[in-house]
């Protein structure tokens, strides 16, 4: 199996505060797989760094083999947890906008989305709802065909129904030689559709295993287990 | 037919539970094309890999095969699936009795509930 994702040691400091420590991972093609663990324990921080919009203060990560730059750009595919499209732009606009950034942007795959969902391209994004605006955003990411999709939160703000839309489009659209990464606490709702979970906890990996495993072995759900390990 | 996963059980061991009492209940016929495993993973909302775990089980046991270009269908073998039954079948009433064990019933106890609840159901 090749690997996509490789992080020796990384450490990541703001201020006083370690968000990555010591952290290694390594992810093969072809996986789903849940970046999990409470606020604050540096998911962000890790999907950031290989988005190359943060440097980490030690230790070394490779997409492919490549250290984060143009090149791991044109193969990742990035849902931030925060919208950065602007307001005025009309959704139809959005799509020319990731098709003109990305080689890989696949527009007939992001308008049937579109449609399935009942989106009016010629909406301009100011008049969507939060909701409709994360979907929108979500569409655009999972219409590219890239090899590594990092997905922060993106069920977050969605109510129930639109959840299961979006997992559906997860589960539809990725293929056997991508990996997802999907970062998030709500661990129930996304279970089912992870080969691989991953926990997380200031900074530090606490378990790395296959989710079916993970159940033989415990005899728990993800979120039981996740509960124990993260007991406040 | 809904598929029902809870999350303590491995996800692909209570896929293949599923699509065996699919396939004992009938609503899977023998011979009958299984849709893509992208697509059953979408319904069932799993994982593809784990549905592809799922088929692979089904397919050792030989109540799934794979022809090459056509796509995967229910085996033919109607012995095979009435075998199945049985077993299935078989498990769960053992099961049923066990728990009636454990509380005390005897097998005359056992009957006449079994007697009243389906008198009243009919």
């Amino acid at each position: 199996m090749s690997v996509i994702l490789e992080c020796n040691a990384l450490s990541k400091r703001f201020g006083s505060t370690l968000a990555l420590d010591n952290f290694s991972l390594r992810l093969e093609r072809g996986k789903i797989v849940g970046l999990l663990g409470p606020n604050g324990s540096g998911k962000t921080t890790l999907i950031k760094i290989i988005n190359g919009l943060l440097v980490p203060n030690a230790g070394g990560i490779t997409i492919a083999g490549m250290a984060p730059g143009v090149e791991t750009k044109r193969i990742v595919s990035y849902l931030p947890e925060k919208t950065y499209l602007p307001d005025w732009m009309k959704v139809s606009d959005t799509i020319r906008f990731f098709k003109d950034f990305y080689e890989d942007f696949d527009e007939k795959r992001a308008y049937d989305m579109l449609h399935r969902l009942n989106l009016d391209p010629s909406k301009r994004l100011k008049s969507l709802s939060k909701g409709t605006k994360e979907k929108v955003q979500l569409i655009l990411v999972m219409s590219r065909r890239a090899d590594l999709y990092c997905l922060d939160e993106p069920i977050g703000g969605v109510d129930p129904a639109a959840r299961d839309y979006i997992l559906n489009t997860i589960i539809t659209n990725y293929d056997e030689n991508a990996t997802i990464i999907i970062s998030t606490h709500l661990i129930a709702d996304i279970e089912n559709i992870l080969d691989e979970a991953v926990f997380i906890k200031a900074g530090r990996l606490v378990l790395h295993a296959p989710v079916d495993e993970i159940r033989e072995k415990e005899g728990k759900s993800i979120d039981t287990l996740f509960r124990e390990v993260f007991r406040c | 037919m809904q598929w029902e996963l809870n999350t303590e059980k491995p996800v692909y061991l209570q896929l293949v539970e599923q699509i065996q009492a699919k396939i004992i209940a009938g609503v899977y016929k023998p011979g009958d094309k299984l849709p893509s495993v992208r697509d059953l993973a979408a319904q069932a909302m799993v994982n593809p890999n784990t549905m592809q775990r799922a088929m692979t089980e089904l397919e050792r046991d030989g109540l799934v095969h794979t022809n090459r270009t056509a796509g995967r269908f229910i085996t033919s073998d109607e012995e095979l699936i009435r075998q199945l039954k049985e077993k299935y079948i078989t498990e769960i009433v053992r099961d049923f009795l066990d728990k009636m064990k454990q509380l005390g019933l005897g097998r005359d106890d056992i009957i006449s509930y079994l007697n009243k609840l389906t008198e009243n159901s009919n």
